[in-house]
């Protein structure tokens, strides 16, 4: 099947999944947004890429940084945005998903950046929108978070320069987490050495190895000797659908403590797609260690997204 | 009323034991004689089958016909001239239309309606418990009086297993055959696709096979328990097929079918999110499906159905998970059927026996099969006749098939309901 993300010349038209996509593609990505990392610390912090365009935030989900990132990423590239806040909004009067696009594409709008509950919510939209028009998903129930797992991918190689030789350890719900499944095929892509999960089973998929991955049980094995390590925040909803006893016995067997981080390597980083818990799924301490890069992966978040709309925007058509 | 002599065709009819070039003679809507000379017998219609398979028409035990209620996704007469084409002479509607088959009046409402529409005759299956809501039973001896065929709560859960036992009793005391869907909801927990890496990769709610093979095991239980009559709906994985074949070796009475497009389809045919594909039970893994077929060839599984769902274009619109799970299938069943014999998983003859014989055993009713004075129901197909699945030739309201727009090889020629032509090419 041919992939729905690239144009006819094989270049990225919309960004749903790292599903299917080049080392070169995103490696493409990284260095765009590498271009972009001196602007942010200009007066001026402004460049005229997608000037005229307007961007519409679609969020059928509440996330406040997530959309805020991408409206500064889309202000500075110059573009028109609007924000639309579905969870309060028209289709909780019944208006169907597809009828809200094509009231948007009468509006000829030329992105549309979508978070949604639902696993394939951006393929559908992606299919079903006019082709002048490219489609970001922020974020698709348990399916996807291609920007997030980019901008984590920015985020180690500021840090670790050659994937080739990371041992990456992801720690959390796997089961349920759309980042950890980017993350995962971020990494392989990118040629990454061994890419761990360490979860109860009750958080991890059926048939995980399959994603390419080492699974442990136990954070103590899995941490061992690793570079990168990526904590997952845990929902609370996991404790009354019994897939967890309690907060308390998570952070005692899946916790990140000053103790277990010694496992890793000297100069391992630790990263956090946040919002943080406090004392569930890390120490205070860490989170604001020396070793914790949390904050820089926010910052990184912004350059990343400009990377990825001014690419699908120039690789779609009239633009 | 008409006599009609069908020559030369390669008559296959398993509960006869026949498969051999013959005609069948029929006279006043009833098969008079096959393979022998009728003296005296002059016909009124000569149809010409060289080349092609004379079989008895098919007995579809799943078809959904969206009516009474749904008539924006198919009606009576929509979907039973579909089935008509695909050589269906028999189909049994099962009970979750809406209003719900739970009264006489329902029941006597789809037959007036398929009587007037004077295609393939339809069995209602009656509601296993009031409203389908799983909690009370229903009016079984009214239903079976009406018309209905069997009892089904279809894929609505029931709210304990003592309903399930109360109502295989209630049923088996008046000789009704319970069908019974297999499915533990709690652990199905509202999944869209198999549990396996294909869910994993695209992080989608999944279904594991326990959810079915434990609804399984626990079912046979409680047909030892009752005695009932029992039927599996539609079974989708090897564990539930290893555990129908331990209880028929065993002695129990029970019998199982399955979807067409299980033996072809698992979930690595999945096009990614493409809504087409969602169905339930949920396309398994390789390993099932090769298991289901074996499950057919060695007699486990008795019957294929269509498992017919035909959906309007809304209801297959939207994310993958959101979307309504179901196949349009009557028309692609004997295709499908044929490339099992292509493929070697089982013969024409077992292909056959498990679309007209079995599934006429298990209704014990008097039909699929060409016995003299059986109502002459009669498919005539051509095994090599390609086709391609498109508009200009598919009959069904619901075109939500995985197969559209895919050449497929097979074609009825003709269809025969009591001595009647309701279809020809």
């Amino acid at each position: 099947m041919k992939n729905l993300q690239l144009n006819t010349e094989g270049k990225l038209k919309h960004f749903l999944s790292i599903d299917g996509l080049s080392k070169e593609i995103l490696t493409e990505i990284l260095d765009t947004a590498e271009s972009f990392s001196s602007m942010s610390e200009k007066q001026v912090k402004k460049v005229p890429l997608l000037r005229g365009k307007t961007i519409v935030n679609l969020f059928f989900e509440n996330s406040t940084r997530t959309r805020t990132t991408f409206e500064l990423a889309a202000t500075r590239l110059s573009a028109d945005v609007l924000s639309i806040n579905i969870a309060t909004s028209a289709t909780s009067k019944g208006e169907s998903l597809l009828d809200t696009i094509r009231n948007l594409e009468a509006m000829h709008v030329d992105m549309f950046i979508v978070r949604h509950a639902i696993s394939g919510a951006g393929h559908f939209i992606a299919q079903n929108t006019a082709p002048h028009i490219s489609v970001i998903n922020a974020g698709d129930g348990q399916h996807a978070h291609p920007t997030q797992a980019m901008l984590d991918m920015f985020t180690i190689r500021q840090y670790k320069h050659d994937f080739s030789q990371l041992k990456v350890a992801i720690i959390g719900d796997i089961l349920h987490s759309r980042v950890a499944r980017s993350q995962i095929q971020a990494l392989n892509t990118l040629g990454c050495k061994e890419v761990r999960v360490i979860a109860p089973k009750t958080l991890l998929p059926s048939h995980v190895e399959s994603l390419g991955v080492t699974a442990f049980n136990c954070i103590e094995e899995g941490l061992e000797d690793v570079d990168v390590i990526i904590m997952l925040r845990l929902q609370k909803e996991r404790m009354t659908s019994a897939l967890l006893p309690s907060e308390r016995e998570y952070f005692k067997c899946f916790g990140l403590t000053e103790e277990r981080l010694k496992l890793a390597k000297g100069n391992a980083i630790v990263m956090h797609p946040g919002p943080i818990n406090r004392g569930v799924e890390i120490e205070s301490s860490i989170a604001d260690g020396p070793q914790s890069v949390i904050l820089k992966q926010v910052s990184n978040g912004i350059i990343v997204r400009m990377a990825i709309m001014s690419l699908t925007l120039q690789n779609n058509g009239e633009a | 009323m008409k006599k009609i002599l069908i020559s030369n065709g390669h008559i296959i009819d398993p509960a006869n034991k026949i498969d051999q070039i013959g005609s069948v003679y029929i006279a006043d809507g009833k098969t008079l004689a096959v393979n022998e000379q009728v003296s005296g017998f002059t016909a009124d219609l000569t149809i010409d089958a060289t080349d092609n398979v004379v079989c008895p028409g098919f007995i579809d035990l799943s078809a959904r016909l969206r009516d009474p209620g749904q008539s924006y996704k198919g009606t009576i007469l929509s979907e039973t001239t579909a089935a008509a084409s695909a050589g269906i002479t028999s189909l049994c509607l099962p009970p979750d239309t809406s209003p719900v088959i739970d009264t006489q009046a329902v029941t006597e409402l789809i037959a007036d309606k398929s009587e007037k529409a004077n295609y393939p005759q339809v069995f209602p299956i009656g509601a296993l418990t009031h409203k389908l809501a799983g909690a009370e039973l229903s009016s079984m001896s009214a239903l079976k009086q009406a018309g209905c065929i069997a009892v089904s709560n279809a894929t609505a859960a029931l709210t304990s297993l003592l309903v399930l036992r109360r109502a295989m009793e209630y049923a088996s005391s008046h000789d009704l055959l319970v069908m019974y869907h297999p499915d533990i909801p709690s652990l199905s927990n509202n999944g869209c696709v198999h549990e396996g890496a294909f869910a994993t990769r695209y992080g989608l709610p999944s279904i594991p096979e326990a959810s079915e093979a434990i609804a399984v095991a626990q079912c046979l239980e409680l047909a030892e328990l009752t005695g009932c009559r029992l039927h599996f709906s539609q079974i989708s994985c090897k564990r539930s097929a290893i555990k129908i074949q331990q209880a028929k070796k065993y002695g129990l009475k029970v019998t199982a079918d399955v979807a067409i497009h299980q033996l072809h389809l698992t979930d690595e045919d999945i096009e990614p999110f493409n809504s087409s594909f969602h169905v339930l039970p949920p396309f398994r893994t390789k390993k099932d499906k090769q298991s289901l077929r074996e499950s057919l060839a060695n007699g486990t599984i008795d019957i294929i159905c269509s498992d017919h769902q035909p959906h309007d274009l809304d209801a297959k619109l939207g994310a993958f998970p959101e979307t309504e799970p179901g196949i349009s299938s009557l028309e692609t069943l004997l295709p499908l059927a044929l490339r099992l014999v292509e493929d070697n998983a089982v013969t024409l003859y077992q292909g056959i026996a498990a679309l007209t014989q079995n599934p006429a055993n298990t209704l014990a009713i008097e039909s699929g099969a060409l016995t003299p004075g059986f109502a002459a129901d009669i498919c005539i197909f051509d095994p090599n006749l390609s086709w391609t699945v498109n508009q200009d030739t598919w009959k069904s309201e619901g075109r939500n098939t995985p197969f559209w727009g895919q050449t497929l090889k097979g074609r009825v020629t003709h269809t025969l309901q009591a001595g009647k032509i309701i279809y020809t090419l």
